[in-house]
């Protein structure tokens, strides 16, 4: 149960970026700066909460730096109309550059951890109690995250409008919805929750500032929102059983330690190997045979992704 | 990314940029543009490290100009480097000669590496249609991962394994020298090669039409009888091998070893170079010639205002995004027309 416990705890910090680049995506909105953005706003995030001794103002900060990157990308892509990749590309090396260059004094420094907190009665339930519901509020947080996100996108008129946009923009602007603004709004709503995933690894999952704090969780991120078919709740999925299959690649480390080198290139290795099998004929030819299990398999991107939009 | 309206109005935006940055990190922000300056032309031997800088640099710009034409992001091209960098060393070890042997086969090899590296981004995206960002990525950690490997495993230094690199290899196997320059003329000279034949290429072979052609409209390429797809692999190969060229040149020319880190990041920065030159062949050697006396020039920063040289990058990224930014108003103020793409002209 501990295991699982740990499981869940460890994929938080992803579980936010993967859920924040889903509801940009489906707008149509590429934010490839996310890795550079996660290491900037946990920079950040810790700078703040070290010098405040808060980590709610460490989290404030965090999201507020990741939005304003996010903010960049939108108002290049969507009113300037600059290529997104490359805008996103560019961010994410100079976040990255950025927190090495501000992050620098914070390195080894101890600051504030957000505090462990069982949910009261809920914690108390056997088994379940114990993996999800014994945690903090930097975890429970990315369970909200996947449950609200996951009812905004299917439920919701608001959430409607996202995919309309992301799909089918010039039909969304013929039925009055404001495509760019919608746009915005979902690329900032986007960027809020990569800062929580900054922010989740420097104030709760490591706690602290060093330069490969973040290993690459952006890239990691990004991969999945693919890999979950842009479906929060597939994509929560996924992280779970990546997080859980790290553990036991980490168990079995401690036995043959000689594997170390292949291991820690486990998840790049899966990244491949993950994106081609989604793409093979015969996956597609599974999910279309088994309407039921669709939903776990197939997953095709906003028809729009990536491109402008200019109602004239 | 249109060629910019006015140049003076970018050049006035970047260095605007530069002197909010070196202002916002407490430097003076002349004091410290002339520390930069001199710390990458003011002795012979700082010009030495900045061509030294330059040479990768503008190797890997140059492929990434080719793959950029075709439409593709080859962010990989950190892995193609490294994996040269493998190539290289690998002969450098392996084969015993005059430099006038050694020192070709290390370079084809690096290239071979390289290329070949770059194929299986190309396998991927081209039959299971998964987009070479992504993949690149992630090869480009494996192959840091296996360069970590052969350090610390086969080819570790005798006695001792650390990952300070391998042993040093044999002086034949370097990039030849004149004098106490560190930089090599072979080196520099298979850079200015690389950007004369990407711009033959490009501008004047019906091969480099062909590759815009698939870069501009991949549909309407194959309309016209152009088998996209080998348009693709060919672009991820040449830019791969003089990814491989570039590590070549890391690895022989400047560490004279393997290193982990063998890359020096010149793949990722050749992206923001061919970005800042617009995807114009000709603007790729003044460009990185900037972008290497910043690199180098900063490490004088640390010693003489106390600021650490990773400022570097700092300006060399905010740099790229004001003119990208400041590119993207000229063009909407202009003309509020013509939607921005990827590709300009080559």
């Amino acid at each position: 149960m501990e295991v699982l416990a740990g499981v869940v705890a460890a994929s938080a910090p992803l579980i936010y970026a993967v859920v924040g680049e889903t509801i940009t995506e489906k707008a149509g909105v590429v934010n490839l700066s996310l890795d550079g953005s996660i290491m900037l706003s946990a920079m950040v995030g810790f700078a703040a909460a070290a010098t405040s001794g808060s980590v709610i103002v460490g989290f404030v900060a965090a999201i507020a730096v990741s939005m304003t990157i996010a903010g960049v990308v939108a108002f290049s892509g969507i009113a300037l109309r600059l290529n997104q990749i490359a805008v996103g590309f560019v961010l994410f090396l100079l976040a990255k550059q950025l927190a090495l260059f501000f992050g620098d004094p914070y390195i080894g420094r101890t600051g504030p951890q957000v505090a462990a907190w069982d949910l009261p009665l809920l914690s108390d339930i056997p088994v379940v109690g114990e993996v999800f519901f014994s945690h903090n509020l930097s975890v429970y947080g990315s369970f909200v995250a996947v449950i609200a996100t996951g009812f905004f996108l299917a439920r919701t008129r608001r959430g409607l409008e996202v995919r309309a946009v992301g799909e089918r923009p010039e039909a969304a602007h013929a039925r009055g919805i404001p495509v760019n603004r919608v746009r915005y709004a979902a690329t900032l709503v986007g960027g809020a929750f990569v800062g929580m995933a900054g922010a989740a690894v420097s104030l709760d999952q490591i706690a602290g500032w060093r330069e490969n704090l973040t290993v690459n969780l952006g890239w990691i991120a990004l991969a999945f929102v693919i890999f979950g078919g842009w479906n929060p709740w597939r994509v929560a999925l996924a992280c779970l059983l990546y997080r859980g299959l790290l553990f036991v690649a980490g168990e079995f480390q401690v036995e043959f330690p000689e594997f170390v080198q292949v291991l820690t290139q486990l998840p790049f290795l899966l990244m491949i190997l993950a994106l081609t099998v989604l793409n093979t004929e015969r996956f597609r030819v599974v999910a279309r045979r088994f309407p039921r299990l669709r939903p776990f398999l197939a997953g095709e991107a906003p028809t729009a992704l990536g491109t402008t939009f200019h109602p004239e | 990314m249109k060629r910019l309206r006015s140049a003076p109005l970018a050049l006035a935006a970047a260095l605007g940029a530069i002197v909010v940055i070196l202002f916002a990190a407490g430097a003076p922000p002349l004091e410290a543009m002339r520390v930069i300056f001199e710390g990458a032309f003011g002795t012979t031997d700082r010009l030495g490290a900045t061509l030294m800088a330059w040479t990768p640099l503008v190797l890997a710009a140059a492929g990434l100009l080719i793959t950029f034409q075709a439409g593709l992001w080859n962010i990989g091209v950190e892995g193609q480097i490294a994996m040269g960098a493998i190539g290289a060393a690998w002969m450098a070890r392996s084969v015993e000669g005059p430099s006038l042997v050694v020192v070709p086969l290390t370079l084809i090899g690096g290239a071979v590496f390289g290329a070949a590296w770059a194929l299986i981004p190309a396998w991927l995206r081209t039959r299971f249609r998964v987009h070479e960002i992504f993949s690149g990525v992630a090869l480009s950690f494996v192959a840091a991962a296996i360069a970590v490997y052969l350090i610390i495993g086969p080819w570790s230094r005798t006695g001792v394994a650390s990952t300070s690199g391998t042993d040093i290899f044999d002086p034949r196997a370097w990039l030849p020298t004149i004098g106490s320059w560190r930089a090599s003329p072979v080196g520099i000279g298979a850079a200015v090669a690389a950007v004369a034949a990407v711009l033959v290429l490009l501008r004047g072979s019906r091969f480099g039409l062909r590759i815009r052609a698939v870069g501009r409209n991949a549909e309407s390429a194959h309309l016209l009888g152009i088998p996209t797809q080998r348009y693709l692999v060919a672009a991820f190969a040449m830019c791969g091998a003089l990814a491989g060229i570039a590590g070549t040149v890391q690895a022989t020319g400047f560490h004279h070893k393997l290193v982990p880190s063998i890359s020096g990041g010149y793949g990722f920065l050749g992206v923001l170079v061919v970005l800042l030159a617009g995807f114009r062949a000709l603007w790729i050697a003044p460009i990185a010639l900037f972008f290497a006396a910043i690199q180098v020039g900063s490490t004088q920063l640390s010693l003489r205002l106390g600021i650490d040289s990773s400022l570097a990058g700092v300006i060399q990224g905010a740099l790229v995004l004001v003119v990208l930014i400041v590119g993207g108003f000229q063009v909407y103020s202009a003309a509020r027309g013509p939607v921005v793409t990827g590709e300009g002209e080559a």
